[in-house]
């Protein structure tokens, strides 16, 4: 977990936000997967949201629920993943956070992937259907506390529910851009900032922004108004387009670059009033 | 019996029946969840609310259902007398009117103005539509694209009541992957929509809430076999995919010393692997919102289900029924589509009734116990709904399989 907060340490003094990046895990296939966040990570993504397929993602829109059939397609399963996180562990300091659908995880013991995450080198951990009124079930049966639990916060979310979240959270927070599902469209950047102000002031945490953000102006934007832009869709959308390419993991490995380019001498955390100019999505 | 009796004391404040259900929903939905479960504990209870409740159900779906002695199906049959609670005569054909009229009178109360919902058979979808229709609300029914081929005509009819159906391709386009596109939509337009789910499943409070509307088949047939036969009967029979038309008939009847069967699709067979039943072959596991038994796989996947019966083809089922597996309060059956379009059939040469396929698993089963019972025993059949909209898909099983023995 101190991986998380020494990253966060150190974009502070750099004056740049983390890049925040999710790929499904095993897509499009086992080997060429692990080329493409390897790459990421190399290329200098800040932290990587590793996802755990899951056969009815209803959370997600369509390219992401691609990126998951394709992946079981080639048989991924939640100890692949694991394989994959210390693997990348290897050589990588990178805070690695598994996004998964609660299922896998129930299914896998609750216990038993405390155990091998930690063994693995993950940091963290999100379950996107595992609200606060549910988590209680995983995590107390979590003998220690090296895996962060990564909160949600949502555009629909009333304040005082906003501050119960924020207290409990650790890591970072996680505030969904819109609502909506990932990869959807029309962000707006007023009222993201406002809610990364209001999450901020309750939270003793970096916030991170994600949902729909696609373009290397919507990461300026966001970055001015956050401390962390997560991309997911635009990445496999990415993989997606170039499915038959060598140079795959190099092609991810320039978007990284590029996105990670429009973060650097984004406004520092806490300057309020610094708003991010309205721009199409 | 020596479960413990349930009725009245479950769910607990989070939607917990024991170890399932629960609100297992991504956080943009749970304030949604919550204003829901808000209005459905202080709205419904309301006086006027009932009230308005009990006349729609009286006066325009048509309620109380009749409670059918079938006589000349027991006598065919022999032993145990069946009676067939008569939900295909509710308006639209199914006992999925009482839930939408009570869901839809909720949101009209909540000031929705949208409904959306999702449908396997069409039932839920084309009750969905026609309660939108009466509330002059705009509604959008979520239907996989192998479903709308099978159920056809509850697709024209839903167009008809002026509701949009919005085809799911995805998965093996039937009710889950219609359930998964309904739940992404909800997300999207969670401010001023309101989620319409046609069974006891899905997050808290949808099973209570779902089990609140649908109890009035089991209190009505409670009162109707009181009339009839003088006593209570010996056995409830009604089929489960997710689970509202046997929870609404068993609820009003759970502390009675009663058996109760919940009879699922066990499509080709449950040894081949393409079934339905998640209560007989299933394992716990979580999706769309609740902790119940499903059809996966040892890596948390969700398998596809199989039935001859849209209505009962969900890898899914209710929290409750989960609870009363586990309990014993209500055993869990199986029958095929073989066994169930040979009850479709008998029960429309003998009666004169032509009965959903999903309610022709409840009456399979039920021909086949009648004659393990005595003649002076009572057999009721929750008679879910009618079979119209079958009549294309079982005239193209029975070319193929000219003799289902
Ligand atoms: C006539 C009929 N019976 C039963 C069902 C199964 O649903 P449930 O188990 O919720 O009653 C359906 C669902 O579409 C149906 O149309």
């Amino acid at each position: 977990m101190s991986r998380i907060q020494d990253t966060f340490r150190r974009l502070k003094t750099e004056n740049r936000k983390a890049l925040v990046g999710f790929v499904t895990a095993g897509d499009p296939d086992g080997p060429r997967s692990f080329e493409i966040v390897s790459a990421m990570c190399a290329a200098g993504l800040d932290i990587l949201e590793l996802g755990v397929p899951f056969s009815d993602p209803t959370a997600d829109g369509p390219v992401i629920q691609r990126a998951s059939a394709r992946s079981l397609a080639g048989g991924t399963r939640l100890q692949d993943v694991l394989a994959v996180t210390a693997r990348l562990r290897q050589d990588s300091d990178v805070p690695i956070i598994l996004f998964s659908y609660y299922n896998p995880i129930f299914v896998y013991g609750l216990t038993r992937f405390y155990a091998d995450a930690v063994a693995a080198g993950a940091d963290g951990v999100l379950v996107v259907d595992l609200p606060p009124e549910e988590s209680d079930e995983m995590t107390t049966r979590w003998p220690g506390q090296d895996l962060a639990l990564i909160r949600l916060v949502a555009p629909t979310t009333p304040d005082e529910r906003m501050a119960r979240i924020a207290a409990s959270a650790s890591g970072f927070l996680y505030l969904v851009s819109m609502t909506g599902v990932t990869g959807s469209g029309g962000l707006d950047f007023g009222a993201i900032g406002r809610h990364a102000d209001k999450l901020r002031a309750l939270a003793n945490l970096p916030v991170c922004v994600g949902f729909g953000i696609s373009t290397t102006d919507d990461v300026a934007a966001v970055a001015a108004a956050a401390d962390g832009v997560v991309i997911g869709s635009a990445f496999e959308r990415l993989i997606e387009e170039h499915l038959g390419r060598e140079d795959l993991a190099a092609i991810l490995a320039d978007r990284v670059r590029q996105y990670k380019a429009a973060t650097v001498g984004a406004k520092q955390q806490g300057s309020s009033g610094t708003r991010a100019p309205e721009k199409p999505a | 019996m020596n479960a413990e009796p349930t009725a009245g004391t479950l769910p607990d404040d989070h939607g917990h029946f024991g170890p399932y259900g629960g609100r297992y929903v991504a956080e943009t939905l749970m304030p949604a969840l919550l204003e829901l479960e808000t209005a459905y504990r202080q709205i419904t209870p309301k006086p006027g609310f009932q009230k308005e409740l009990a006349a729609l159900l009286t006066h325009y779906a048509g309620r109380p259902t009749p409670l059918y002695a079938a006589k000349r199906l027991s006598d065919h049959v022999g032993g145990a007398r069946i009676y067939l609670k008569r939900e295909d005569l509710a308006h639209t054909g199914a006992h999925k009117i009482n839930n939408t009229l009570g869901q839809g009178l909720l949101a009209h109360w909540m000031g929705k103005r949208k409904l959306i919902a999702e449908t396997g058979a069409g039932q839920h979808g084309v009750a969905t539509a026609t309660t939108a229709a009466l509330f002059g609300m705009q509604c959008h029914i979520f239907m996989g694209i192998e479903d709308i081929r099978r159920q056809a005509p509850n697709v024209q009819r839903m167009k008809l009541l002026g509701a949009e159906v919005v085809a799911v391709d995805a998965g093996t386009g039937t009710l889950k992957d219609a359930m998964n596109e309904a739940m992404r939509s909800w997300v999207t337009r969670v401010r001023d929509t309101f989620y319409v789910i046609g069974s006891v499943a899905g997050p808290h409070p949808y099973p209570a809430m779902v089990r609140d509307f649908q109890q009035v088949i089991g209190i009505e047939a409670r009162r109707q076999i009181l009339e009839a036969a003088g006593r209570l009967p010996d056995l409830l029979v009604a089929c489960v995919g997710g689970g509202s038309n046997a929870m609404g008939l068993f609820y009003p009847f759970v502390d009675d010393d009663i058996a109760m069967v919940g009879v699922e699709a066990a499509g080709s067979g449950i040894a081949t692997g393409k079934h339905a039943a998640t209560l007989t072959a299933g394992s716990v596991g979580v999706l769309h919102g609740s902790k119940s038994y499903l059809l996966q796989d040892e890596n948390g996947q969700i398998k596809e289900a199989h039935s001859i019966s849209a209505g009962l083809d969900y890898p899914g089922v209710g929290p409750e029924h989960a609870l009363f597996k586990d309990t014993g309060r209500v055993r869990y059956a199986s029958i095929t589509d073989t066994e169930a379009l040979a009850a479709f059939k008998t029960l429309s040469r003998l009666e004169g009734i032509i009965p959903a396929l999903e309610s022709a698993h409840a009456l399979a089963y039920a021909m086949a116990e009648a004659r393990r019972h005595a003649a002076n025993e009572i057999i009721l059949v929750n008679l879910s709904g009618r079979g119209d909209k079958d009549l294309d898909i079982v005239s193209d099983r029975l070319q193929k399989e000219p003799k289902p023995s």
